[in-house]
């Protein structure tokens, strides 16, 4: 009894590497997930370079189209569910209990899970490259090409199972911080008073526990196709292969938005702060963000437009997507409204900020370009749709994301990033990014098609391929440039202060970097902006109202006024590395699968049996 | 009440009126700069004599797609230099200057909002109709006179037969100018896409179900196809052509295309065709005239000679390229089955193998069957 009492034991102060391990603290995970992801974006990026070198000339021969396969198929996985979307997670874990005035989040131990599910995720949809062969049949994965017969080897299976695996994480995240947001949120701050980027993770959240189900759904299919020699995609068995193509894009679209709305949400945070004014139109903003996530749902044939659907299903799903771009449309307006009359302030995160609109209007005019069905006959598959991707989600979600990067850096670590090493890279980033994707528009419309590892000269893209990949070695030099700033700041940056942007969110209000426990006092919120009205007043003419909470947690810094934390648990990462190891036994050998579920039930076990909280006499079990 | 919900619409307007024209006094210059500087851009960017273009359209399928695309690219270029200039000044003019203080705390505007909401749902509108009509206009093919082409696409060549007169060729398709072409299609493996983009936007081909696509050639002329859903690994090498002729020569055309194929004149032809036999090539190909030639699984070469290209669309005819073909395959269109299944003896199983004269009689042999 005493050794499974010992083995339940939660460390209460870990040391080292296990500080990082065991912790349940919304702050370091945020900070394990930003790092992490950022590794994946960078090994993703390096995909891209590879294709672009590939394709700089006509009739290169650098990689095999085997190998080109694996690398369109890894750059767009790696890029959207290990990158951009983790990236918004570290922003969510981060930021949400401290915009909210919370303490953590609801369930630390299960936050812990999700990171390292993530973590132990991707590193097996990766590890095809190790592991015999990546998938090489693209992101989407269209059916018959996905069978057994045309592809052989292990490389759909890494697709399979981390692909289901990164599920099961997301959705235990998204549920975590719909619960934090709905309940945890400081006394005052209603709903219509939250931070718009606490809204964007909310409808977020809704979106991946809605969306990612039917991902699964079509991933057990395609395992059972694959292992047990169903038929959900044998068209020889009388399937219909366009069912594939139904449940990947019914996910795939709500997929793009759960990539977007965090990045609307951060720059509806920077926008105002750097302008000195409050959001234009908040309301019209969030309800914009709503009918979004719930527009999303309604238009994913229009990835199918070359399908043969009929002109009826067509006309339907160009309807729809136009109309998706009237929410959008109205936030940009509104974006462009809120420095109306301001007073903007160019520091790095207003230049990403500003950038992500522009680049954001651009993306979003080529989106509805492709709502034209008859017309996106001609666009669909081409480097047309290459340029629209990347003009939405790298000049969309990725400046966000750097956006909120040199915008939070300070609260997250306590000093500044160095500004001038900043502009430089928006300036890098910029040009490489335009000179890298806006030629694409034009390949796409000469005819060249998606996911081709070489083209013939006499098809006249030599031109514009030459200075797409030029621009995007560029955008890569302004990444290290960034990379430079990063660990520099890290160490020798300008020391921050609490609130180094004049800040108008509760975040601001405490220090930085945060106590482990955020908040002294939770503070009492009475109006939208709720740290801006406790400077200045009420649209600066009232004055100040000061809560107490603000006060306490200014004088509070370094007591630790008997807050109880959650401690610290092995159990998170262990139940993860349980699943991990169930998943590479549900490639290689069930019985595999067995230990690791069990080690995931052992742990889940451990879980809920341990300890809540500190006993106070430290060998009390004994 | 009533009179204000009235009035609100006609201040809603008068509001963005005065806003725009305010706006525009000051920007007017800028932004037709830009707007033409940007159309200059396309037009330089996007030079329409290339083989894929999608910009020199020919018959009615591609015109009206390129016409509706024109549209929108218009109405998005207008909308770009708009909110992209006024993203711009608003950006510039209100930087922060010195010892200023906080602005006006403005939270909205009901009116400006629901006018810009009311514009994009108005122009979003107009090109909504544009889009459903043409979508019906080219879902289903004109009545009258049609020819009906029936296409199955394999790993990565296309299988062409003409329904009507028996015609079986492969990887070009001969139609008569001016006629209304139905594709019909489906796939023999995987999903692929059928695209000419002079001369209709592309449709996928689906395993297990048939899809179809019509066009119309205006213009005597080759036009260049692509496989535009990715198939695998030589997915970059499964083009095609399509030749639009005269109607006398398309019928000339059918006519030799119904022929056996020539009789071997010379010694290395006559060596050639005793090879493609020897060497169990009709495992998958046809010769008609050529006895025992008769597989199904690869293209039909009964006039391969006559075709101006091989592999698919991707090298030209001529013996040159036959033989490198011939040779390594694989090196040409990495994947194929022709190189890498177990029924095709001359390259996967050491006792067939091709030695040098055996290629040379085999291009001796397939060129001369014109």
């Amino acid at each position: 009894m005493a050794s499974i009492a010992g083995a339940l034991r939660r460390p209460y102060n870990p040391t080292g590497v296990w500080r990082w391990m065991t912790t349940v603290d919304h702050k370091k995970i945020g900070v394990l997930y930003g790092v992490s992801s950022f590794i994946f974006f960078l090994f993703g990026g390096l995909e891209a370079l590879i294709m672009r070198i590939q394709l700089a000339r006509a009739g290169q021969d650098i990689v095999s189209p085997e190998v080109f396969s694996q690398l369109f198929t890894m750059h767009a996985l790696t890029m959207i569910f290990l990158g951009v979307m983790p990236l918004s997670a570290a922003f969510f874990n981060l930021m949400v209990p401290l915009m909210i005035g919370a303490r953590d989040v609801a369930f630390p131990r299960l936050n812990a899970f999700s990171y390292w599910l993530f973590l132990f995720g991707a590193i097996l949809l990766q590890s095809g490259w190790f592991l015999g062969g990546s998938p090489n049949v693209g992101w989407f994965a269209y059916a018959p090409l996905t069978s057994s017969s045309f592809s052989p080897g292990n490389g759909m299976e890494f697709y399979i199972v981390g692909l289901g695996v990164l599920g099961i994480s997301s959705v235990a995240a998204a549920l975590n911080f719909i619960v934090t947001i709905i309940n945890m949120r400081a006394p005052g701050m209603s709903l219509m008073r939250m931070p718009v980027f606490i809204w964007m993770t909310l409808i977020t959240s809704f979106l991946l526990i809605t969306a990612f189900p039917v991902i699964t759904v079509g991933l057990i299919e395609l395992y059972f196709d694959r292992t047990f020699g169903m038929n959900f995609f044998n068209p020889d068995a009388g399937a219909d292969v366009v069912l594939w193509q139904h449940l990947f894009w019914v996910f795939g679209h709500p997929e793009v938005y759960i990539l977007i709305l965090p990045a609307m949400g951060i720059v509806s945070e920077v926008l105002p702060t750097f302008s000195r004014k409050p959001l234009f139109g908040y309301s019209v903003v969030v309800l914009s963000g709503i009918t979004i996530g719930f527009m999303g749902w309604a238009v994913w044939s229009h990835h199918m437009f070359t399908v043969g659907l009929g002109p009826i299903a067509n006309s339907v799903f160009a309807i729809t997507t136009m109309s998706i771009a009237v929410p959008t449309a109205v936030k940009i307006f509104n974006w462009i409204a809120t420095m109306w009359g301001g007073s903007i302030n160019i520091k790095t995160p207003m230049l990403f900020a500003i950038g992500f609109v522009g680049m954001f209007i651009i993306g979003g005019l080529s989106g509805v370009m492709h709502s034209i069905a008859p017309a996106d006959a001609q666009q669909q598959d081409t480097y047309f749709v290459v340029a629209h991707i990347h003009y939405v989600l790298f000049g969309g979600s990725i400046f966000a994301i750097f956006s909120g990067i040199y915008y939070w850096f300070p609260k997250a670590s306590g000093r500044m990033l160095n500004e001038r090493i900043g502009q430089i890279h928006f300036w890098l980033v910029t040009i490489g990014f335009n000179m890298a994707f806006f030629p694409m528009h034009f390949l796409g419309l000469d005819g060249m098609p998606r996911r081709q590892y070489t083209y013939q000269t006499e098809m006249g893209w030599d031109f514009w391929n030459l200075i797409s990949t030029m621009g995007s070695l560029i955008l890569g030099i302004g990444i290290l440039v960034f990379l430079h700033n990063f660990f520099r700041s890290l160490r020798h940056g300008e020391i921050a202060g609490n609130d180094p942007w004049d800040g108008r969110t509760l975040e601001w209000s405490i220090s930085s970097p945060p106590p482990e426990y955020n908040f002294a006092t939770i503070p009492t919120v009475h109006g939208r902006d709720a740290f801006w009205e406790e400077k200045y007043g009420h649209d600066g003419m009232t004055v100040p109202v000061v809560p107490a909470g603000v006060e306490a947690n200014n004088d509070a810094a370094d007591s630790h006024h008997g807050i109880h934390m959650p401690s610290p648990s092995y159990m998170p990462m262990i139940a993860a590395i349980g699943l991990s190891v169930a998943g590479y036994g549900l490639i290689y050998h069930f019985a595999a699968s067995v230990v690791g579920a069990s080690i995931t039930l052992v742990a889940i076990f451990g879980w809920a049996m341990e300890p809540s909280a500190e006993p106070t006499n430290a060998e009390g079990d004994s | 009440m009533i009179k204000h919900l009235i009035s609100a619409p006609n201040r809603v307007a008068k509001t963005l009126i005065t806003s725009a024209v305010m706006f525009q006094r000051r920007h007017i210059k800028t932004s037709t700069t830009l707007l033409a500087l940007l159309g200059l851009l396309i037009i330089v960017g996007c030079t329409p004599s290339h083989p894929l273009s999608t910009f020199d359209a020919n018959g009615p399928v591609a015109q009206r797609q390129l016409d509706l695309f024109m549209v929108t690219f218009w109405v998005s270029a207008f909308i770009f230099v708009t909110v992209g200039s006024g993203l711009i000044y608003t950006v510039i003019k209100f930087r922060r200057k010195p010892g200023q203080g906080i602005p006006k705390q403005v939270h909205g505007n009901t009116k400006l909002e629901i006018g810009w909401t009311i514009v994009p749902i108005i122009l979003l509108g107009a090109m909504a109709i544009p889009t459903v009509i043409t979508q019906f206009y080219i879902s289903e093919p004109p009545a009258g006179d049609q020819l009906t082409i029936n296409v199955v696409a394999h790993q990565w060549w296309w299988d062409i037969k003409y329904p009507e007169s028996g015609v079986i060729t492969a990887n070009e398709l001969h139609v008569p100018v001016g006629t209304t072409i139905n594709v019909e299609m489906t796939s023999n493996d995987v999903i692929h896409s059928f695209w000419v983009p002079k001369l209709a936007g592309k449709l996928d081909i689906m395993p297990g179900k048939t899809t179809s696509l019509w066009f119309r050639a205006d213009e005597v002329g080759e036009y260049f196809g692509q496989c535009a859903e990715f198939c695998g690994e030589s997915h970059a090498w499964m083009k095609f052509r399509v030749f639009a002729e005269p109607i006398a020569e398309f019928e000339a055309w059918q006519q030799k295309q119904l022929a056996n194929a020539a009789n071997p004149t010379t010694a290395e032809e006559t060596q050639g065709a005793s090879t493609f036999v020897a060497k169990g090539c009709i495992a998958c190909h046809s010769i008609s005239g050529v006895l025992g030639a008769a597989g199904v699984i690869g293209p039909n070469l009964t006039h391969l000679g006559g075709r101006s290209t091989i592999a698919a669309g991707v090298m030209d005819m001529n013996q040159d390229n036959l033989r490198k073909w011939l040779t390594d395959p694989n090196e040409i269109k990495p994947g194929n089955i022709m190189s890498n299944s177990p029924v095709s003896l001359a390259y996967t199983n050491p006792n067939f193998a091709l030695t040098t004269e055996d290629i040379n009689n085999l291009v001796a042999f397939l060129h001369s069957l014109k």
